[in-house]
């Protein structure tokens, strides 16, 4: 089983936003980066599938030389070799050309990846990946089970899940709870080290680019309403508020 | 040039956020000059496929072929761009959802086309095409512009408020060819909740959090939102510890809503929570302790114990109606 992970370097899920350069550059000043999290989830399960069944797990990220504290970790966590596409992953389709040149020089049974990135949020990397490579593709992926040349899939679907089998090779957008998030061990972090991580520059170019950021506006002051007048709360959302 | 409109059908219906597409599209298709096309695949009838009309929409393509019955997104997504293709459609809109982005992420990687997620407001075109989206997991804005030819937009819940008109949309049946790779990934079953209004869809929320102590505790949480018509939600560790079906986790990680209302009762307001519920309208937060940050990202606020509190607000909502 040769799986390869696609992971994004995105900031710390508790790092305050801020922008630069008159809006136009994000602010990564004293913001502190990590592995996606819906892509550290594929990572944990691609793991826990080549602990069970042999093979290699490849990591793959489209950045720049910054991201490569979190490519080392996913070598830390178990992954055998990365690869680090030179460019910044600013399109969709950009991110999903680069991945799917390199699944077209080797030869994977699964290429995983989180849903979406938790940066840009378009959830579609997988699909574009899909369709350009000719494979199935298949998001949100909440449960996933290998069965010799079968996958066993479940999906979640608004207000519930479905279940699906599928011919491997496959292309998959995953979240939780899919595995659990691992944890580097001491030993893991000095293997990292000497693993090898290959640089390759990009192919083609983006269809979009963002030439300027805002915030969204501050929100208003709190009204406490005494929990003994609970009921007053209602009337105010009806009359005040306006959404019954 | 024409908009095509990826709508998704629930139990035969067009779904409310897809409508909200379909509005979208058509103001688009106003602004570029083109005609205003959606594509309905699944079941459902002509009838309730012409109220597109009334969001603007001059046909309505129905790919309502056996194969198409469930959600296959390889056969939904040949089709997307086998429809597109045929109206030579430049711009296609779809109301973000996780099997609207699977599926239109499949035809934008056909047509090569650039893709801007969670959309907010209609595109400026002063400059080329340029849209605003939501990104950071809701905590900023971009200005986004897309330079391909064909143009893919996933739109945000409340990103526009329909105006409905009498109008009534032409509906043709439209089939079209399925790649091989379609066949490759078969449901076997499908579980899932009936009668109710999906998270993401949703206008009413209440949800609930460590706060509710555990599972057996969750009836008065239901009764307000049945009361209210509302749909339930979670936390994460909720969720996690299985008080609640992993659907109705809302969060950075979870399910993203955009609600008019959301009641969150012993939630306290985790960063990774704001993430996925600030898109609301007004936020209520209900919570023992006064210092919860969530209250600082609330419109009201009741410090108290949540079954004290909540069958007051149930007993007020039964008043009302």
């Amino acid at each position: 089983m040769n799986i390869l992970v696609c992971i994004s370097s995105v900031p710390d899920t508790t790092a305050k936003i801020t922008f630069k350069d008159d809006n136009t550059t994000f602010n990564k000043d004293g913001v502190t980066h990590i592995i996606g999290p819906y892509d550290d989830y594929a990572l944990a399960r691609a793991i826990e599938l080549k602990e069970e069944l042999g093979g290699t797990v490849t990591v793959l990220n489209v950045g720049t030389a910054e991201t490569e504290p979190q490519i080392r970790k996913a070598l830390a966590i178990g992954a055998d070799e990365a690869i680090r596409v030179d460019a910044e992953p600013t399109d969709s389709f950009f991110v999903a050309e680069q991945i799917a040149a390199v699944a077209k020089e080797n030869s994977y049974d699964l290429i995983m990846m989180g849903r979406e990135t938790t940066d840009y949020n378009s959830g579609v990397v997988h699909g574009i990946v899909g369709q350009l490579l000719g494979m199935p593709s298949l998001s949100p992926v909440m449960e996933l089970n290998i069965d010799g040349n079968t996958a066993k899939i479940s999906r979640e679907i608004e207000g519930g899940k479905e279940k699906l089998e599928a011919t491997l090779p496959l292309i998959l957008g995953c979240q939780e709870p899919i595995a659990e998030w691992k944890i580097a061990s001491m030993r893991g972090i000095m293997t990292a080290r000497k693993k090898p991580l290959n640089v390759r520059p990009a192919v083609g170019e983006g269809l979009t680019s963002v030439s300027s950021y805002s915030l969204p506006p501050e929100k208003g002051d709190c009204k406490m309403i005494p929990a003994e007048e609970a009921e007053k709360l209602i009337d105010l959302l009806q009359n005040e508020a306006k959404v019954l | 040039m024409s908009v095509l409109i990826f709508a998704e059908l629930e139990e035969g219906k067009i779904k409310k956020t897809s409508l909200e597409a379909i509005y979208y599209g058509s103001k688009v298709a106003e602004m570029t000059g083109g005609e205003t096309v959606v594509l309905a695949i699944g079941e459902a009838d002509s009838a309730e496929l012409e109220t597109a009309g009334a969001y603007g929409a001059v046909k309505v393509m129905h790919a309502g072929g056996q194969e198409l019955k469930e959600a296959n997104i390889v056969a939904y997504a040949d089709t997307l761009t086998s429809a597109a293709t045929q109206i030579g459609a430049k711009v296609i809109v779809t109301a973000k959802s996780s099997l609207a982005d699977a599926v239109t992420a499949r035809t934008a990687g056909a047509l090569k086309a650039g893709v801007a997620g969670n959309v907010t407001e209609l595109p400026d075109l002063s400059n080329g095409f340029e849209v605003i989206r939501s990104v950071f997991t809701g905590k900023a804005f971009a200005k986004t512009s897309i330079n391909s030819e064909v143009k893919v937009l996933a739109i945000k819940k409340n990103a526009i408020t329909p105006e409905i008109s009498g109008n009534k949309a032409a509906v043709e049946d439209f089939m079209a060819p399925v790649s091989e790779e379609a066949g490759k990934a078969k449901v076997i079953k499908t579980l899932k909740e009936t009668g109710t209004v999906s998270l993401p869809e949703a206008d009413l929320v209440v949800s609930g959090g460590r706060g509710m102590k555990g599972p057996e505790h969750w009836q008065p949480l239901l009764d307000l939102a049945e009361a209210l018509g509302a749909t339930t939600a979670c936390s994460k560790p909720v969720s996690d510890m299985d008080w609640r079906p992993h659907h109705e986790h809302v969060g950075q990680t979870g399910v993203k809503i955009a609600p008019n209302l959301y009641i969150a009762c012993g939630i306290s307001g985790a960063i990774q929570h704001l993430a996925g519920v600030n898109s609301s309208k007004v936020i209520v937060v209900i919570n023992t302790d006064p210092e919860a940050p969530f209250f600082k990202a609330a419109d009201y606020g009741i410090v108290g114990d949540a079954f004290e509190v909540l069958p007051k607000l149930t007993a007020a909502v039964k008043a009302l109606k």
